[in-house]
């Protein structure tokens, strides 16, 4: 149903529009001028703009949801208030559905409207929407905060993707393997026993997979911890692998491609404004990334 | 070099698109549409590269 939605022609039709979000967002961060907060003012409301456009979310509830969205996912916060979060997002989505439902509109609740019709009900319109509303900002932004610091940390790499438009694609790959920003994939069920790197799973058991540690197997690939764009994309499990495969991932890469050449023309001397060991990094968290990130330039 | 594609596995991930749309492409369902089964020589490490990065399984190489 939404497969064609996420077709890469699909997301081409969207790179001129990104390209404009991305600007803008250059443009305010330098007027209001240096240092910035670089999640507040670059990674988050890139990506948030984006889909909300997509979907068909009001930019101007931004506050409310990106608050639930980064609570539901912080373990630190307990299960009854994250429940409650979620009830809350439901309720959110539940009335953009409700109004797509009286007048669909160009957005991609509209479309499902328009051509699913009654086939699909309230509920799962809303699961759709909500899913695609907390995954389009969550993922993406924290990628563009993170990365930023790994290409700060690796300054010839830095210039190859601000430089060489061929560098950026692998380049994205490499982030999107050394970060694995994403930590869980989605829990399997063994249908058979099945052997994995030496270990028998019995059939029936509940598989928690760790997507950071698949992409940093050194079975799977030479010296994972090091950042090395020059790998030539070999593939890796950041957004899964299956029949689950993220289904936002090319909407991802071309939001990162042209977000991070951008950043990095736009201000050729952008540095760390704080000491790394300062950047409030996220702790038990489904998505890891940083709440915020000073820079200057 | 010849690469078959099994439309009713493909998930629509287009990864093979990204990896080379000089012989994979996706139609309005996002399906795999293979362009020219018969590989040229230069494309032939981009298609293996393609067949290892499908997330379904879909694609497999042919020896003929």
């Amino acid at each position: 149903m939404l497969t064609p939605e996420f077709t890469i022609r699909r997301m081409k039709r969207l790179e001129s529009r990104i390209v404009e979000i991305v600007d803008q967002q250059l443009d305010a961060m330098e007027q209001a001028g240096s240092p910035a907060d670089l999640v507040a003012s670059f990674a988050l409301p890139i990506p948030s703009l984006v889909i909300c456009e997509l979907l068909g979310v009001p930019y101007d509830d931004r506050e409310d949801f990106q608050r639930r969205s980064s609570r539901q996912l912080n373990f630190r916060i307990p299960t009854t208030e994250r429940f409650a979060e979620q009830r809350a997002s439901r309720e959110y989505m539940m009335t953009l559905v409700q109004r797509a439902r009286r007048k669909p509109s160009e957005d991609m609740l509209g479309m499902l409207v328009r051509e699913h019709g009654t086939e699909v009900s309230d509920y799962e319109l809303v699961g759709i929407g909500g899913l695609l509303l907390l995954a389009g900002h969550e993922t993406t932004s924290n990628m563009l905060s993170l990365g930023t610091i790994a290409l700060l940390q690796h300054p010839d790499q830095l210039a190859a993707v601000r430089d060489d438009p061929d560098a950026v694609g692998p380049a994205i790959e490499e982030l999107l393997r050394y970060l694995s920003v994403v930590q869980n994939a989605i829990p399997r069920i063994t249908t058979s026993e099945v052997e994995v790197g030496g270990v028998v799973i019995p059939a029936g058991h509940l598989v928690i997979l760790s997507l950071p540690a698949g992409n940093h197997d050194p079975h799977f690939i030479h010296a994972p911890d090091a950042f090395d764009i020059s790998r030539g994309a070999p593939g890796h499990l950041a957004f899964g692998h299956g029949v689950h495969h993220c289904l936002g991932a090319p909407l991802a890469r071309m939001e990162m491609r042209i977000a991070f050449p951008a950043l990095l023309r736009r201000f050729p001397h952008l540095a760390l404004d704080e000491e790394l060991t300062d950047v409030p990094f996220r702790e038990l968290n489904l998505i890891y990334g940083a709440e915020s990130l000073k820079v200057r330039w | 070099m010849k690469v078959v594609a099994d439309r009713d596995i493909c998930i629509g991930a287009g990864m093979c698109v990204m990896t080379t749309d000089a012989v994979f492409d996706q139609d309005d369902e996002g399906i795999v549409v293979v362009l020219t089964e018969q590989i040229p020589a230069d494309d032939e490490m981009r298609v293996r590269n393609a067949v290892g990065l499908c997330p379904s399984g879909a694609l497999s190489i042919a020896r003929q």
